[in-house]
């Protein structure tokens, strides 16, 4: 938990619930990112409705010990509606949750084991910081001194030891920000959920929240959830990534796994930029697209021959002939094409690249500005790119929107 | 807080109205509030450890007040309550006979006709014209002198009386026009009379004191607050009309049921002693024992024999569908068709 | 590839055997506020919804003679002899229909079947009659006695006048055919919509130039009209009333005004009820005006479009909802008003006195809540219309706009200052007249000053122990109101959970604005004064007085505190179960800290409306529990019109100066609260 205290064991002992063990281990175990880890909150088969809407449908997951894992998704896709049912505040109509092994589905949110960080804080604006945070240390049997120690602890963890006597309408946004943390973290629970803590502020103050929330997160080893909408926000800071659309999981992974090998087009569509074009299965490793015949890796789930698909590619994968020396000796999957806009984006350029293929939409290529400029990648020119095997996803054709559900809790 | 507190706040802050402490009796009452202090001093000095709690209204609520709580009596005393209603309690079978000490002086007219009597009658108050002489001078108008001139086109729209359905004055004047000029001629009077009545008010005394301020000149009211009146100032002169006036009681009566029937039955012998009896005379010029009758200032000294031969009987029995009559005739009225 | 499988239908059907329902465990927190819930809610539907259902019940409920199961004997001096029962007797001894009888008495004596105390020409020895029915069939008693079902009842000569016959009842329309078939009471309908129009264009209008000027233009002591403007809050609406007596009574100061005509009737119910709902309807036109959206002056400005047409282009249509808003509630204070029509209504029936008349002067309850039921027709829809308009008034709050700054415009702000003006100076007449008449000795002949009035020496109403009552009485109210109301809305805001139980509890909470005061009070009547009900013991009591104002002012009250509860985090309650902190300590900790300005708003408002309300009460007061308004108005029942006035005006002082105490205590509390000061 914390390398420069008093005795915490002993706090943590008064605390219903809360993760038991040498501080010492929990750090070694946010460390150990590699080392497999035991499953710590499980969710099974939970479904929630509202009214007619079904906002979760059969969801399942884990999360392992000390793992931050993010829940990402559009507005409405039930992410902030699984949180609140591991939270206890919007209990799921059936399946289960289990936290540290005990079956907590049914219970109220005061019978569980969690802190939570919303996106407004709620701090309560008539305490002070100090106030706030010894909130959910009162009431439990600790002596005053115990109390205040902690509260000196956690200041000096979220950096505003000077400011322990300033209400909250007397700090900036980032700082109340880490002051809901502090308190959702004084009473050491063993989970800590996150609804879009960091959506309020401003993007700067962001971008260094996020480094130091994954940083505390690590050095703390508490199991967390984040709810985020954002995809940067969960590729940079989350341990694993749960992406959620319509009420059901896309998929879960890693960044990099998500990321690579998104397992849907929702999710290959979702997180970051990527090239669809439509086609049709030749075989198990070829796809025609228009009058191109592309050639895959072949897929885990291959689809069959003469099923209309989806072909994706990354913009950042997209090899252009000059620029890539890879490309130069590779004749599969080489396409001529034309250029039919740029777009400059400072480090990189964005290049529409025209194809009778692909006629209603350019596929889009991303080279770097040096690149584009050896190889003066303007409107007309001419060039030859070549889609590599291992970088094109075969999806089935989306299903069309609606088809599930509505939307609600984002 | 929770309901269940706040009844409890209710038990221990607000203390329960309605409970009798001992020494202690409830009065209902239709006399003047003014008088009421008088006569509670009077008792409470005779009888030291008992006090009076008055309910006090005006005649018609007092006996509604009552007969709505027949099964769960209040009062313990009914006191200074017009005679017709005490009859009408009687029939509910509300009233405990008692015939108290000193009762003998009383005339006979005074007493109800069963022995021990359920109530006693301790003096009278008859109905009188409250006419502002300041008002008729301005307008140069004759005082009115009889009931027949208050038909009189010139009183148009300065004359007020009291509704008989809420007032015991109101009903009074109404049951004794219909027994001067019998039951025809009586309503045809009150025809005549509708066309000159500004306006019909809810209480008995408030026609004089309209009369007294010069609202409207001409109040059908009651003798007593004629003089009240008069004394404390208003240009007022108390007329007895020529053809007789109507009058009541203020009988008073033991409540059957009452848990505290000693002391009621102290304030019922006070009520009929001499002391009492003095009292009145103060205020009241017909007393029910005569011994004691004074001429009361500002009063016509002719006030006593002007007194009907009020059938009590008569108009508690009828008084409902007298009451229904007059409303048929005169209660439709919606407009402010006068004044 | 992944999931390119449709969705089955076992991935749709929820609860499939694999997924077990969750029933989810109540903890402490909801079983607390759950209770509170229903705690409230319980006193709602007590205080509210059972007495109006009683009521309304009984208002189809009327009484009857039940001729056909009694029986009758006489004795003239050989033996009983049987007339059989009253419905065949009926004739003979000239009874009339057994409702008609009952109309005219719920008593039947055996006096009254045998005056003079003889059957025909024969005088009766006795007389025996024996009642075989249920207890809607009615009671016949000796002396007072109720006898069996079934047992004869012997009554000799003297004791017929004993021997008593009560009317039962039988569930019918009846009380409603009477009332419609009986043009003195339905004229009230007709008169009740007249003033009430009146009233609410008149006073609409008013409120409306007066709002538009303290709003929309630079004129000077904007703060001094606003204060005014709410000085009618302040005093019992009878006030008015006595004042325009005062004014233009036929002693009237300025009778000459008149011409002739009479204050009394339809002129004074509209004049005095102008001026007590002034500052309501000023009240809601002035926040309507103040939301409006600069923008849309800026775009007429623009477009060079003349003053008169961004008047009816924009100012009104901004204002509408407000406007409107403001017509329904003038209307519905107007149409449900007693005070003002009581004093100087004169005979102009109208249905709220019509309600009093028919309850206080005769007693007869079943037809005070057939006018009531009528009464609750235009109040309720009334209401209805009015929430519907306020709703979309929030919306439109909600649209981000800006605020209108008013610019110089001489002759906008000389005339609205001159409109200003008059009106305050209106409304300050009426206070001061009646000032002035409490303090003249002998109104109109001796006009020397003295507090005599004061004195309430050998008045009615009670004096100042009604005064003090009033005190007590407000004081109790506002205190417990707000608390019961304070606590009532943060579980219909804030509780979580048991959805329809805080809905119902919401729905209760806003019913009490539909129903008028002296509806409530009659109501109160049928349900508490029935020994039957256990609730039987407040009769007659402070406590029933203390109820019955809290629930009648109750939904302004949850309103308010509604609001303020809505501008909280909504989350402080999930972050406090999660740091196992009790619900009780965020609303103590928290809530009401942060709200307090609000409660003491709210039981400000209690304390004056406490103070000066006459409808929800006056049916209710016991000997011992008389109250200061209520005085007032039996003070002007018994024509000492000067008491009144002097009762109003102690009333007028002293909500004066509970709202300066409100007023010290709010700037207290913004200084101690530093977490305030961003």
């Amino acid at each position: 938990m914390s390398q420069h205290t008093v005795d915490l064991s002993g706090l943590a002992s008064h605390l219903p619930g809360s993760a038991a063990g040498d501080p010492g281990d929990a750090i070694a175990r946010g460390l150990a990112a590699s080392a497999p880890r035991p499953t710590y909150l499980a969710v099974a088969d939970v479904s929630k409705r509202f009214g007619d809407f079904t906002a979760l449908k059969n969801v399942s997951l884990d999360v392992r010990e000390g793992e931050f894992v993010c829940f990402l998704g559009p507005s409405g896709c039930g992410k902030t509606t699984l949180l609140r049912a591991i939270a206890g505040l919007d209990i799921q109509n059936s399946g289960t949750i289990r936290q540290a092994g005990r079956d907590i589905s049914a219970l109220p949110p005061e019978e569980r084991d969690f802190g939570i960080v919303f996106q407004s804080y709620a701090l309560f604006p008539n305490m002070t910081v100090r106030q706030n945070i010894a909130f959910g240390l009162e009431n439990r049997g600790l002596r005053r001194p115990a109390v205040a120690a902690r509260v000196d602890e956690l200041l000096h963890l979220i950096d505003l030891s000077a400011h322990g006597h300033k209400y909250p309408s007397q700090i900036s946004g980032g700082q109340q920000q880490r002051v809901a943390l502090a308190r959702a973290l004084a009473p050491s629970p063993g989970l800590i959920l996150l609804d879009e803590p960091l959506s309020a502020l401003d993007a700067k103050v962001r971008l260094h929240l996020r480094a130091e929330l994954k940083q505390l997160q690590a050095r703390l080893g508490v199991t967390t959830v984040m709810v985020t909408h954002d995809q940067d926000e969960a590729l940079s800071i989350a341990d694993r990534i749960v992406v959620m659309n319509m009420g059901v999981v896309e998929q879960v992974g890693t960044p990099q796994e998500i990321y690579d090998a998104p397992a849907s087009q929702f999710v290959a569509d979702f997180i970051g930029a990527m090239n669809f074009v439509e086609g049709v299965m030749l075989n198990p490793d070829e796809v025609m697209v228009g009058d191109l015949t592309l050639v895959l890796r072949r897929q885990a789930r291959p689809a069959a021959a003469g099923e209309r698909v989806v072909v994706a590619i990354r913009p950042e994968d997209v090899r252009v002939l000059g620029a890539d020396a890879h490309a130069e000796w590779e004749h599969v999957n080489r396409v001529a094409v034309e250029v039919a806009a740029v777009e400059f984006l400072g480090s990189h350029v964005r290049a529409s690249l025209r194809h009778p293929a692909f006629p209603a939409k350019p596929l889009v290529a991303q080279l770097s500005q040096s690149v584009a400029r050896a190889l003066q990648i303007v409107p007309g020119r001419r060039l030859d790119v070549v889609l590599p095997t291992d970088r094109l996803r075969v999806y089935e054709a989306l299903r069309p929107h609606g088809a599930a559900a509505g939307a609600v809790h984002g | 807080m929770t309901r269940t507190t706040i009844l409890a706040a209710a038990a221990a802050f607000l203390g329960l109205a309605g409970a009798a402490t001992a020494g202690e009796i409830t009065v209902y009452t239709a006399l003047e509030a003014d008088i009421l202090p008088v006569y509670k001093k009077s008792f409470e000095e005779k009888h030291p450890g008992t006090t009076i709690r008055w309910v006090r209204d005006s005649t018609g609520i007092i006996t509604a007040k009552l007969l709505a709580e027949k099964n769960n009596p209040q009062a313990d005393v009914v006191l200074g309550t017009a005679a017709t209603s005490l009859l009408l309690l009687d029939a509910e079978g509300m009233l405990q006979p008692y015939a108290p000490e000193g009762v003998k002086k009383i005339e006979a007219r005074f007493l109800d006709k069963n022995t021990p009597p359920a109530w006693v009658g301790t003096n009278a108050w008859a109905a009188a014209l409250c006419v502002n002489t300041a008002e008729m001078e301005k307008r140069k108008l004759p005082i009115p002198a009889s009931w027949a001139d208050l038909t009189k086109p010139e009183y148009k729209g300065l004359i007020v009386m009291p509704n008989p359905a809420s007032s015991g004055t109101g009903f009074l004047d109404v049951s004794s026009w219909l027994q001067i000029f019998g039951e025809e001629k009586g309503w045809a009077y009150m025809d005549a009379l509708d066309k000159n009545v500004a306006t019909y008010t809810h209480s008995g005394s408030k026609p004089c004191s309209l009369a007294a301020s010069g609202e409207y000149p001409i109040g059908i009211s009651f003798e007593f607050r004629a003089a009240r009146l008069i004394n404390q100032g208003a240009p007022l002169v108390a007329v007895i009309p020529a053809e007789g006036i109507g009058w009541d009681m203020e009988a008073s009566a033991i409540i059957k049921g009452t848990d505290n029937e000693a002391d009621a039955k102290k304030l019922m012998d006070w009520a009929v002693s001499d002391e009492a009896m003095k009292i009145y005379a103060k205020n009241y010029a017909i007393l029910g024992n005569a011994a004691f009758e004074e001429p009361i200032k500002n009063l016509p000294a002719n006030l006593k024999t002007k007194l009907i031969d009020n059938k009590f009987d008569w108009a508690a029995a009828n008084r409902a569908a007298i009451l229904q009559e007059w409303q048929r005739r005169y209660d439709a009225k919606s407009e402010p068709k006068k004044g | 590839m992944a999931r390119l499988r449709a969705p089955s239908m076992a991935d749709l059907a929820l609860g499939a055997p694999s997924a077990p329902l969750i029933r989810p465990k109540a903890g402490r927190d909801d079983r607390l506020m759950l209770a509170f819930v229903l705690m409230i809610g319980a006193y709602l539907v007590v205080s509210l919804a059972l007495p109006l259902g009683f009521m309304l019940w009984k208002s189809a409920e009327v009484r009857a003679f039940a001729y056909g199961v009694v029986e009758l004997q006489v004795d003239v001096g050989q033996g009983f002899l049987s007339l059989g029962t009253l419905e065949e007797a009926a004739p003979r001894l000239g009874l009339a229909d057994p409702v008609d009888q009952a109309r005219r008495s719920a008593s039947l004596t055996a006096a009254q079947l045998f005056p003079d105390a003889r059957f025909g020409e024969r005088p009766l020895s006795a007389v025996r009659m024996r009642l075989s029915g249920g207890a809607s069939d009615g009671v016949l008693e000796l002396g007072g006695k109720a006898a069996a079902s079934g047992e004869w009842v012997e009554a000799g000569p003297r004791d017929l006048r004993r021997l008593v016959l009560r009317a039962g009842t039988i569930r019918s329309l009846g009380n409603y055919i009477a009332y419609f078939s009986n043009p003195a009471l339905t004229n009230s309908i007709v008169n009740s919509l007249v003033v009430s129009l009146s009233t609410t264009l008149i006073t609409v209008l008013a409120a409306f130039g007066f709002a538009y000027a303290l709003q929309r233009t630079c004129m000077p002591l904007k703060g001094l009209f606003r204060t005014i403007a709410m000085v009618p809050i302040l005093v019992p609406s009878l006030l008015a009333g006595l004042s325009l007596v005062y004014l233009f009574g036929n002693q009237g100061l300025l009778k000459g005004l008149m011409m002739g005509s009479s204050i009394y009737g339809a002129p004074g119910i509209v004049a005095g009820c102008v001026f007590f709902t002034f500052p309501h309807a000023f009240l809601i036109i002035a926040t309507a005006l103040a939301i409006s959206d600069a923008r849309l002056f800026e775009a007429a400005r623009a477009l060079r479009t003349s003053p008169t047409r961004t008047f009816f282009n924009v100012t009104l249509p901004g204002a509408r909802y407000g406007v409107i808003s403001a017509a329904f509630v003038v209307f519905t204070l107007t149409i449900t008003e007693f005070g003002v029509p009581k004093v100087v209504g004169g005979d102009y029936n109208v249905l709220a006195v019509d309600i009093y008349k028919q309850v206080v002067g005769q007693q007869n309850f079943a037809m005070g809540a057939v006018v009531s039921v009528i009464l609750l027709v235009p109040a309720v829809i009334a209401f209805v219309v009015d929430r519907l308009v306020t709703a979309r008034q929030v919306a439109l709050l909600t649209a981000r706009a800006v605020p209108y700054a008013p610019s110089r415009n001489r002759a906008l702000d000389a005339s609205a200052f001159l409109f200003c003006c008059v009106v305050a100076g209106l409304l300050l007449l009426v206070l001061g007249v009646a000032q002035y008449a409490s303090l003249v000795k002998f109104w109109p002949y001796n006009l020397t000053l003295s507090f005599a009035h004061f004195a309430f020496e050998g008045v009615d109403g009670g004096g100042w122990e009604s005064y003090f009552n009033s005190l007590r009485m407000a004081f109790y109210v506002a205190v417990i109101g707000t608390a019961v109301v304070f606590v009532g809305a943060y579980l219909v805001e804030k509780g979580r959970g048991f959805a329809a139980a805080r809905a119902g509890l919401h729905f209760l909470a806003m019913m009490p604005m539909a129903i008028p005061g002296l509806v409530l009070g009659l109501a109160y009547i049928f349900f508490f004064n029935d020994r039957a009900n256990p609730l039987n013991v407040v009769y007659g009591t402070m406590a029933i007085l203390v109820i019955s104002s809290i629930t009648h002012f109750y939904t302004v009250s949850h309103l308010t505190a509604l609001t303020a509860l809505k501008a909280m985090d909504k989350e402080f309650e999930a972050v406090a179960a999660s740091l196992k902190q009790p619900v009780t300590r965020v609303f103590t900790r928290v809530t009401l800290p942060v709200c307090l300005p609000t409660a003491l708003d709210i039981a400000a408002y209690y304390f004056v409306n406490a103070m000066t309300t006459v409808s929800a009460v006056v049916f209710l007061y016991a000997p011992s529990t008389t109250l200061a308004a209520v005085a007032a108005l039996n003070m002007d029942d018994a024509g000492q019109i000067q008491g009144a006035a002097a009762m109003c005006m102690l009333i007028f002082y002293t909500n004066l100066g509970a709202r300066m105490v409100h007023a010290l205590l709010s700037r207290g509390l913004a200084r101690t609260q530093a977490w305030r000061i961003r």
